[in-house]
């Protein structure tokens, strides 16, 4: 039974062979062998948790997979709090977003195709969370990559997702190169790539007081952290995932909420150990996490198309998870992880069921007054659309107020950043919401309609869960999530609760929520347009995303392209050049060769043949069959012998 | 004792009618008769000369041995020869020398 844990990724990893071998055959049943598979995965998930949650013990089966002398590389699952919740949740909000693809995707050519991608990439998840040891942590990691790959280009036929999809290959790449490089670092200094063994090598290691080790330590963290900026999309990596929007928006709300980001946080707090011992690499952590917390809600506040705001709101989230682990308020980010899982994916559907209704339409300019027409669509985004911005008792307040609290502690310029982030966010989701769906639909050609019942179940057991799943982290039930999560000691930082915080926080989102209810409720009292003229310059900043789509354009694709081009002339001209002279070269020679082989050898040959055939036609002459030519022949012979050997005598 | 020269002669003699023969016979069976006649001419020599170049204390019979093997072997090969030419007439239906070259090249 102790392998138990290990079927949980394998069963979306048979999903997908079997889908993807049988597509063709399976038809429209291939989301029912995914969802099955899926279902199943949670439901082994959840007994794996009640496991965990009721022994407090630590899940672990491995085997030994190559030798090499004394080193053994072992592979395996390990499961603490940490894993076990991570389990549960992938598993429930994968499965439920498989659900809502089945009406998503219906009629959809590729539907079996989809359905294999999306079972690869929950084992790619589950297989990360089960881990036992980084390596096969980066292995689910790289297979998570290129099903994003997959996934975002799913319609390749578009050049706008074939690009997107090879933009979050490229960019989610380099960080990659950064985790693998920290992995053979942190291999080379510390010898072991478990984290139960680094659990005890990395604080031996740390306590020689060994410059180099220690230098050696923190620069593999923060190797390992690039791989988290790259997979989280934290700046300055985070340039994919809004591009990454092109992709089907089941895959949206799988990557944003339950899968690829979630995997940078996770890595951060699976090797959470290093990063503890090494305070400067955790000061590093938490200001790009506070900085793009910041930066991604200045620009949520600008953009049109209603995907393009919940992007840049994940990269926003998924900063302050990233600052929370920095300022070594780990359960919290973890609980910010697990409740923005839930309300992010009922975003994401809840917008895809509006594209859905809306023709494929995704510019909220054009949206409007959906409140009546998409009824269902509208309570469930509306709970989450609360959630996100705070508003107790969601479940969004009470794993970001953990996360303020941290950071009051710790930083105050953090917390400051983080409290006006927070103030941001409530206002442009209400922005979303407002212009999505109260007023009057302003392109009045659409006709927008509810979406079917497949759709809406999994958005009303996602609202469900963004609503009340704060409720067990809160201080009511005395923070039981975070304790859940078996914290290490090192990873402890006790916060005392503070009415500041709480009180600063619950009133920045009233306050987002008020101004964008008098910029754009039906009827507004400021008018936006007039604040985007008055901000001048940041607005136009904000709305072009900060140029840094271009600065890298500029920097570093059209160089690499120009070098590329260069290479490909130099190539062309000299290399290909000189090949083909050699060949050329080699032609000539070959036909004089030829030539001589025509002329003298075969003229040897062929007159050697001649001779041949003229002596045997002379000599065939006297072979003539009758019998009485050669007696004939044969006495003549003797009488010459005989006259010769009497000559001879004589 | 009779002298050498009469059994030369008329092995010769032997010799001469036998290739005379070969040369003209038409018939395959000829030619094989003719042949006969100078394995025999050979024969003949054999014994002569073996007779003539005998001593009073060492008496020869080599030459003799010789004739019988001579003959033995001539009667397997006459018998061989009968055969083939037995072959050739069942598949051509003449034993015409003239008309049959087989060991044409």
């Amino acid at each position: 039974m102790d392998f138990l844990p290990a079927l949980i990724p394998v069963l979306p990893l048979l999903a997908f062979a079997v889908i993807i071998t049988n597509g063709r055959r399976l038809g429209w049943s291939a989301c029912l062998v995914a969802v099955g598979a899926s279902l199943t995965s949670a439901v082994l998930a959840a007994l794996v948790y009640s496991r965990v949650l009721l022994s407090h013990e630590t899940l672990a089966w491995s085997f030994e997979w190559v030798r090499w002398g004394e080193t053994a590389l072992r592979m395996g699952v390990r499961i603490d709090g940490l894993g076990a919740l991570m389990l549960f949740m992938v598993t429930v909000v994968g499965t439920l977003i498989e659900i809502y693809a089945i009406g998503y995707m219906a009629g959809d050519k590729t539907f079996s195709r989809f359905f294999a991608f999306v079972s690869l990439f929950m084992a790619g998840m589950l297989g990360l969370v089960v881990a036992d040891n980084l390596l096969l942590l980066f292995v689910s990691w790289e297979i998570m990559g290129l099903c994003s790959y997959f996934l975002i280009g799913f319609y390749f036929h578009r050049p706008s997702a074939a690009a997107a999809g090879i933009k979050a290959f490229i960019t989610t790449r380099i960080g990659d190169v950064g985790l693998l490089i920290g992995m053979i670092l942190l291999w080379w200094t510390a010898g072991t790539l478990r984290f139960d063994e680094l659990l005890l090598a990395v604080p031996a290691l740390a306590g020689l007081g060994d410059a180099h080790v220690d230098l050696m330590l923190t620069a593999a963290a923060l190797l390992i952290f690039v791989g988290t900026i790259g997979k989280s999309a934290q700046f300055p990596l985070h340039v994919w995932l809004p591009d990454a929007m092109e992709g089907p928006t089941p895959v949206s709300a799988l990557i944003h909420a339950a899968t690829m980001v979630a995997a940078g946080v996770f890595l951060v707090a699976r090797s959470f150990i290093l990063f503890a011992q090494f305070p400067a690499a955790l000061t590093v952590v938490a200001w790009v996490g506070g900085f793009t917390a910041l930066f991604a809600a200045l620009i949520a506040l600008t953009q049109n198309d209603i995907k393009r705001v919940l992007a840049y709101s994940t990269l926003s989230q998924l900063g302050y998870m990233v600052m929370a682990l920095g300022l070594g308020a780990y359960a919290a980010g973890m609980f910010h992880l697990i409740t923005h899982a839930f309300f992010k994916a009922l975003l994401f559907m809840g917008a895809g069921a509006v594209i859905h209704g809306f023709h494929h339409v995704q510019d909220m300019r054009r949206m409007g007054g959906l409140w009546g027409k998409m009824p269902w669509t509208a309570w469930t985004f509306l709970v989450a659309t609360l959630a996100i911005s705070g508003i107790p008792p969601l479940s969004g307040f009470w794993s970001k107020d953990e996360i303020l609290l941290g950071a009051f502690h710790e930083s105050p310029v953090l917390w400051v950043a983080g409290t006006f982030t927070a103030f941001l966010t409530a206002f442009y989701m209400f922005r979303l919401f407002f212009m999505t769906f109260t007023g009057r639909q302003r392109d009045g050609e659409i006709h927008a309609h509810e979406s079917p019942a497949v759709m809406i179940l999994p958005l009303v057991v996602l609202a469900v869960g963004a609503a009340l799943l704060g409720i067990p982290g809160s201080p009511w039930m005395g923070l039981w999530v975070q304790h859940s999560l078996d914290v290490p000691a090192y990873a402890l930082a006790h916060h005392h609760h503070s009415n500041l915080v709480m009180g600063l926080s619950i009133a920045v989102a009233v306050a987002g929520i008020a101004l964008a209810w008098l910029m754009y409720a039906p009827r507004p009292t400021i008018q936006p347009a007039r604040v985007a003229r008055a901000m001048g310059r940041l607005y136009t900043l904000s709305l072009n995303k900060f140029h840094i789509d271009e600065i890298y354009a500029a920097l570093i694709i059209n160089p690499t392209r120009a070098l590329a081009r260069g290479s490909f002339r130099f190539d062309l001209g000299l290399i290909d050049g000189a090949v083909n002279g050699m060949g050329w070269l080699q032609r000539a020679l070959a036909s004089l060769k030829g030539l001589f082989d025509k002329w003298v050898v075969d003229g040897i040959v062929n007159l050697l043949a001649t001779i041949v055939q003229a002596l045997s036609a002379v000599f065939g002459l006297i072979q003539t069959g009758r019998v009485h030519n050669y007696l004939l022949l044969a006495s003549l012979g003797a009488l010459v012998i005989a006259c010769l050997t009497w000559w001879n005598m004589g | 004792m009779i002298p050498l020269a009469p059994f030369l002669v008329v092995s010769a003699a032997l010799v001469a009618i036998g290739v005379f023969g070969a040369l003209t016979r038409r018939s395959a069976l000829g030619i094989l008769m003719s042949i006969e006649l100078i394995i025999n001419a050979a024969a003949l020599n054999l014994v002569a000369f073996s007779q003539h170049i005998r001593t009073s204390d060492a008496e020869s019979t080599a030459g003799q041995m010789f004739a019988l093997f001579a003959m033995a072997i001539a009667a397997a090969a006459a018998a061989v020869g009968l055969s083939i030419v037995i072959c050739i007439y069942r598949n051509s239906k003449t034993v015409n020398v003239d008309k049959i070259d087989l060991m044409r090249w």
